[in-house]
């Protein structure tokens, strides 16, 4: 027996050369990262402590970056398309060459009519440049993927409280005591949803998980809400209905900070009818208690009175609160009612509106802090109420979204638990109210610049975009009475829009970092053909595709030019207070990207090759008056460019000596001052304007101070939604904007000012009696998207996906281990493993999203397991509804933003046994793969 | 047979919450990316991008559905890496002594020179915790990243296992077992600290965290009551205007 033995270890070992500190791509959490560099390759990477965002830590997907720099998948060159489109041949050319074919599709197209080019970016964060460089090409046609995601919970949020979750605000992790997270894709900003739920664990905070499958956080809630599939809006105005009828409502803060006694016109037949009684300049009224008078809801000093009401021009106008008693007091509201429908217990369900009530209430947190509001009244303390709730795509990818998400921020509200002490938080450089954002633009003018920035909030039937025939606008149909406050776009219907040439027929279709031949669109199969369709003369029915990627993805392979993005450890990026930033609650912050490694291949970073191209094309801004080129790639770009004088994409170390907050000349040391501080910068809130910032005088002042308002922005929050009134009267005939006559009804119930649920839509178009099942998607915390590669590692952890199928299905249909189901549903039919699980809603099926891929994808061998196993759910979903009968094809998205309704769709289920070849159904020809195959091992770390 | 130490001075290991893993998968990760590169041989992935890819691992996270008479389905995530047994039949079953704890602070290693790949060791470890590595034909297992924790070239507060300083919700705790001051023993003791299967005799280091309990209820009259009841604050009569109008002269 050898004796105890122990050998002398080297327990100081060094650990790299050098550490360069930059921001994470994995997933747009957007994190400081540590990457070690030794011998000029990447060696570990770990978060950074002093980073805003993540403060050290780092998920799965950061720790992979080494597999997703050094990826077989990475494109090497631009390429031209030699086979036919979805074959993937190609072949390498140069990037003049790639220019050139570019600017000679573009070229023509801008200077006759430049709608024939249709841009849709991905989920790339740099929808600043991306929408500037559009607008000033002059299409209307650009949009980046907000249609298909959660533009139904930011644009709800914005309507409604001038902000949303994410980079919008956050839960006050330190304070708050009570924590409702419904329908959250575990991927979505995840590492600060991470830490927060470590925090409240430490507190002794409650966690109350609302989702149908209780993985991830719902694994980890205190309590868990099996709900049903939609029906989230209708337990929402439930928690409200006992909230009103036990007077459990914030009467102070309604009264101060919402529109709750704003005066409402009650007669039906007036064409005022539902709008905001206002006096001549234009401010709504409110009673004031003191006189009984309607006096401007801003006056200094008044009292709001909400329980009277006000008889002008023959007609009583009633305060926004008295709306909402009699609408959510209503019967049909009550747990007894909502219950059954969505699957929680009548005790569940007044349990919490008490829990919520009573942390709200009794448990409120005072903070000795002064502070003074923007009439002048000054307050001793801050008092804060410790409830706080986080949602995203689980209650937004519905077709009742919007409102469901409204319902959401209304319950907050009516709370005052938004931008109090343990409530939810805004981010700078929200909070900002919609008057604060453009409306959308779609005026065309050959060879010049859109009249307008593209996206943004209507505020009535006038800001559609519709040509003068009524036709829409713009490609994707956004912005059109078909679902008029789509403020993201509709990039899922891009395609099959353009296919079908309605509204019309574009020319170049050119998108970045979006996989929409695969699972980023529904009707993955049909899209696919659309993509190849060819017309009668053998040319295709989608002229020209121009794509960007770094990866070969799925998308690559119908492209017919490839401009190959770096990878992004290799590539400048901002993450800018214009776009998406990444500011905490008490912080205005940005950061950047830099290329901590040179590429190695012919590659660019998507943006600076936009700007390039903008500047061949001779686009305004891009170019001197000479015609050379303004900017010579992205990060000069970055450093030099500026959207508003002094105002530029980075707000830290401006002005010439580099001490600019927010405001100040570009500097030409501006990128190395971000490198030297760690790849960010953060410009600290003063405390006495860290909560009630859309009121609080100190803050409104700071956030002028720093450029992120020209003048103060107060505002109060939108429990009703007025602009949503002016589109239901004129779907009653008022106005001189009129919709289409098919559409009026759906506008009567869509548009109600105040939150309303509805049905899914394909629930009531389908037989639920044929298809008694709900199907869902989400992404494991582990992986993102499809937008990068499948990662060596992390294809370990998610490379399958089965179907998990709820044990009460499972018993009825008799799933035993092994066996294959085959899931249909109105439109189209998987065949797939099975797995049974009991944390699931009864009635519900699941899988991971983006898991299965096309075989010849992302350098994988045919055989991988995600092509041959894997599946994609996208089969079963049409973007257009079941047949109504009614000779129109509506669409499957929310009728108020047009948001995909993903998480809508109804199935079957039958077992099928075992399937011995264990292969998923479809399946598709692989597509050749540009860049060969991927190494058979790996065994990262030999060199150092 | 090799040697265990008489007594170790410390017990250095992990305190894992399950209360708070969400199963992210982040310390997995991030434990193969340091520990590819440093400690022994790389951890390898045979068929990297084929149909079915073996990898090396010293961290995995098992996800267990827990189903029990009245209450509702759970899902709980079960990060599992070497627990650094006081008695550990790994080491003791090593023919060649490449297996080995060490005497000041408890460390379970392989000596990766005198290690020939039998895998005896992973046969005796009754947690599957220890993999032998497909390419090198070399055992691998969790150093409670012995090259980081001590080592002078890191800021000190980064001296902790990977996987505990990349832990996002803050599941993972580093310290020493054999203080009852520690960080560690007292989370432990306060939280009902589990060790794993102790039936096995192996007297593990780590402990687990168990997670609390739910508040979840299965039906109506299951309720565990944590605020009390609503009750209408609106007179039937009066009406919400009635309220209302009260209310309001009281703000």
């Amino acid at each position: 027996m050898p004796a105890f033995d122990q050998p002398a270890l080297d327990t100081s070992p060094k650990v790299s050369d050098e550490i360069r500190k930059t921001t994470c791509y994995m997933c747009a959490c957007r994190c400081g990262i540590n990457v070690h560099m030794q011998n000029g390759k990447v060696k570990y990477i770990e978060g950074n402590r002093d980073h805003p965002v993540n403060k050290g830590v780092l998920c799965a997907k950061g720790s992979a970056g080494i597999m997703q720099h050094y990826a077989p998948s990475r494109l090497k060159a631009p390429m031209k398309r030699v086979g036919e489109r979805g074959e993937g041949k190609f072949e390498e050319i140069t990037w003049d060459e790639a220019f050139g074919i570019a600017e000679s599709w573009l070229r023509p197209i801008r200077e006759t009519n430049p709608e024939k080019l249709a841009f849709f970016t991905g989920r790339d964060q740099s929808q600043s440049l991306t929408s500037w460089w559009a607008q000033a090409f002059g299409t209307p046609n650009y949009a980046a993927h907000g249609g298909f995601c959660s533009v139904n919970m930011a644009a709800a949020g914005i309507y409604t409280m001038g902000g949303a979750f994410w980079e919008f605000g956050a839960p006050d992790w330190e304070r708050s005591k009570l924590f409702m997270i419904f329908g959250v894709a575990e991927d979505h900003d995840s590492n600060p949803i991470k830490i927060g739920i470590g925090k409240l664990k430490a507190n002794g905070a409650k966690i109350i998980g609302v989702n149908p499958i209780r993985t991830g956080y719902n694994a980890v809630a205190d309590e868990w809400v099996g709900i049903t599939p939609g029906t989230d809006g209708l337990f929402i105005l439930a928690l409200i209905h006992e909230l009103f009828k036990a007077g459990k409502i914030d009467l102070d803060y309604l009264s101060r900070y919402t529109n709750a006694p704003f005066l409402v016109n009650g007669d039906e037949k007036s064409p005022e009818h539902g709008l905001f009684l206002r006096d001549g300049d234009g401010k709504p009224q409110v009673l004031d208690r003191a006189t009984g008078k309607p006096v401007a809801f801003d006056k200094k000093g008044i009292k709001a009175d909400m329980a009277g009401t006000w008889r002008h021009a023959g007609a009583t106008h009633r305060p926004v609160l008295q709306l909402m008693a009699e609408k959510y007091l209503s019967p049909d509201h009550a747990p007894e009612k909502v219950a059954e429908t969505c699957g929680i217990a009548v005790d569940q369900i007044k349990r919490i509106a008490a829990e919520l009530a009573h942390v709200a209430f009794e448990e409120e947190i005072v903070i000795d802090q002064p502070w003074t509001d923007w009439k002048g009244e000054k307050h001793a303390q801050m008092i804060g109420r410790p409830v706080t709730f986080h949602a995203m795509r689980g209650i937004s990818a519905h077709s009742n979204g919007f409102q469901t998400c409204r319902a959401l921020h209304v319950l907050q509200i009516l709370l005052g638990s938004v931008e109090v002490p343990g409530g939810f938080r805004f981010k700078p450089p929200y909070p900002k109210p919609v008057e604060a954002h453009p409306k959308p633009h779609a005026g065309v003018n050959p060879g010049a610049a859109l009249n307008g920035p593209h996206l943004g909030f209507v505020r009535g039937p006038e800001d559609l975009l519709l040509k003068e025939d009524g036709s829409p606008s713009r490609i994707d149909k956004a912005f059109t009475w078909e679902n008029p406050m789509s403020s993201h776009g509709l990039m899922h219907m891009v395609i099959s829009n353009a296919h079908a040439g309605d509204p019309y027929k574009i020319d170049t279709l050119f998108m970045y970092m979006a996989n929409m031949s695969w699972n980023s669109s529904m009707n993955t199969g049909e899209v696919m053909k659309m993509l190849t369709d060819k017309d009668a003369s053998g040319d295709y029915v989608i002229p020209r595709i121009i794509y960007s990627d770094a990866y070969s993805s799925e998308m690559v392979a119908f492209a017919d030019l490839i401009l190959p993005d770096t990878t992004y450890l290799e590539r400048h990026d901002c993450i800018s207070l214009l776009d998406r930033p990444i500011c905490e609650a008490d912080a205005a912050a940005d950061s950047i990207r830099w290329p901590v490694v040179e590429p190695d291949r012919d590659v660019r970073g998507f943006q600076s090759a936009l700007i390039q191209l903008g500047s061949r094309l001779g686009l305004p801004g891009m170019v001197n008056k000479d015609g050379s080129a303004k900017f010579a790639d992205y990060a000069d770009y970055i450093q030099n460019h500026e959207r508003r004088p002094g105002v530029g994409p980075l707000a830290g170390f401006r002005g010439p000596d580099g001490t600019g907050k927010g405001r100040g000349a570009p500097n030409p040391n501006q990128i190395q001052a971000y490198i030297d501080n760690g790849g960010f910068w953060v410009d600290h809130i003063p405390e006495g304007s860290a909560f009630f910032k859309p009121w609080n005088a100190d803050y409104q002042d700071w956030a002028v101070s720093r450029g992120i308002y020209d003048a103060p922005q107060p505002y109060v929050f939108s429990l009703y939604v007025e602009t949503m009134q002016k589109f239901r009267l004129a779907a009653e005939g008022h106005g001189d904007h009129q919709p289409p006559e098919h559409l009026r009804e759906q506008l009567k119930t869509a548009m109600d000012p105040l939150p309303v649920w509805w049905p899914p839509f394909e629930g009531t178009l389908v037989d639920t009696a044929e298809y008694p099942y709900h199907a869902l998607t989400q992404r494991p915390m582990a992986m993102y998207h499809s937008w990068g590669t499948q990662n060596a590692w992390l294809r370990q952890l998610h490379g399958a996906n089965p179907l998990f199928v709820s044990g009460e299905i499972s018993e009825s249909h008799g799933f035993k281990p092994g066996d294959w189901a085959r899931v249909t549903s109105h439109h189209g039919e998987i065949t797939v493993p099975v797995v049974r699980m009991d944390a699931l809603n009864g009635k519900t099926m699941w899988t991971w999203n983006a898991i299965g891929k096309r075989a010849g994808a992302w350098a994988l061998q045919e055989d991988a397991i995600e092509a041959k196993r894997g599946f994609l759910m996208n089969y079963l979903i049409n973007e257009l509804l079941p047949e109504r009968g009614d000779g129109m094809r509506w669409s499957n998205s929310d009728p108020i933003t047009g948001q995909a309704a993903w998480f809508d769709l109804r199935v079957k289920i039958a077992n099928i046994g075992p399937k011995p070849d264990g292969i998923s159904l479809p399946q598709h020809l692989a597509q050749q793969s540009p860049v060969g195959k991927g190494p058979k091992n790996v065994a990262y770390g030999e060199d150092f | 047979m090799t040697a265990l130490p008489a007594k170790t001075a410390k017990k250095l290991g992990l305190a894992i919450d399950l209360d708070t893993c969400v199963g992210c998968h982040a310390c997995v990760i991030n434990c193969k990316e340091w520990n590819t590169s440093n400690y022994g041989v790389p951890l390898s992935d045979v068929n990297a991008y084929g149909a079915a890819p073996v990898g090396t691992f010293l961290n995995r996270v098992h996800t267990f559905e827990a189903k029990s008479e009245g209450c509702n389905a759970q899902t709980v995530h079960f990060p599992k890496s070497c627990l650094h047994c006081e008695d550990a039949p790994c080491v003791t079953v090593c023919p060649t002594g490449a297996s080995y704890k060490r005497s000041e602070d408890g460390i379970v290693l392989v000596n990766e020179d005198k290690c020939m790949g039998c895998g005896l060791c992973a046969w005796a470890c009754p947690y599957g915790a220890r993999e032998l590595d497909q390419l090198a034909g070399v055992m691998k297992k969790c150093t409670l990243c012995i090259d980081r924790i001590y080592n002078e070239n890191i800021p000190e507060i980064d001296r902790v296992p990977a996987c505990v300083r990349t832990c996002p919700a803050g599941a993972r705790h580093f310290g020493d077992f054999a203080d009852p001051d520690s960080n560690v023993s007292k989370l432990s003791a306060e939280r009902g600290g589990i060790a794993l299967m102790e039936a096995q005799g192996t007297r593990p280091v780590n402990r687990y965290l168990p997670p609390r309990p739910k508040t979840d209820i299965t039906g109506e009259g299951k309720i565990a009551v944590s605020a009390p009841a609503l009750a209408p604050g609106i007179p039937e009569p009066g009406g919400f205007l009635g309220w209302l109008d009260k209310a309001l002269e009281k703000l």
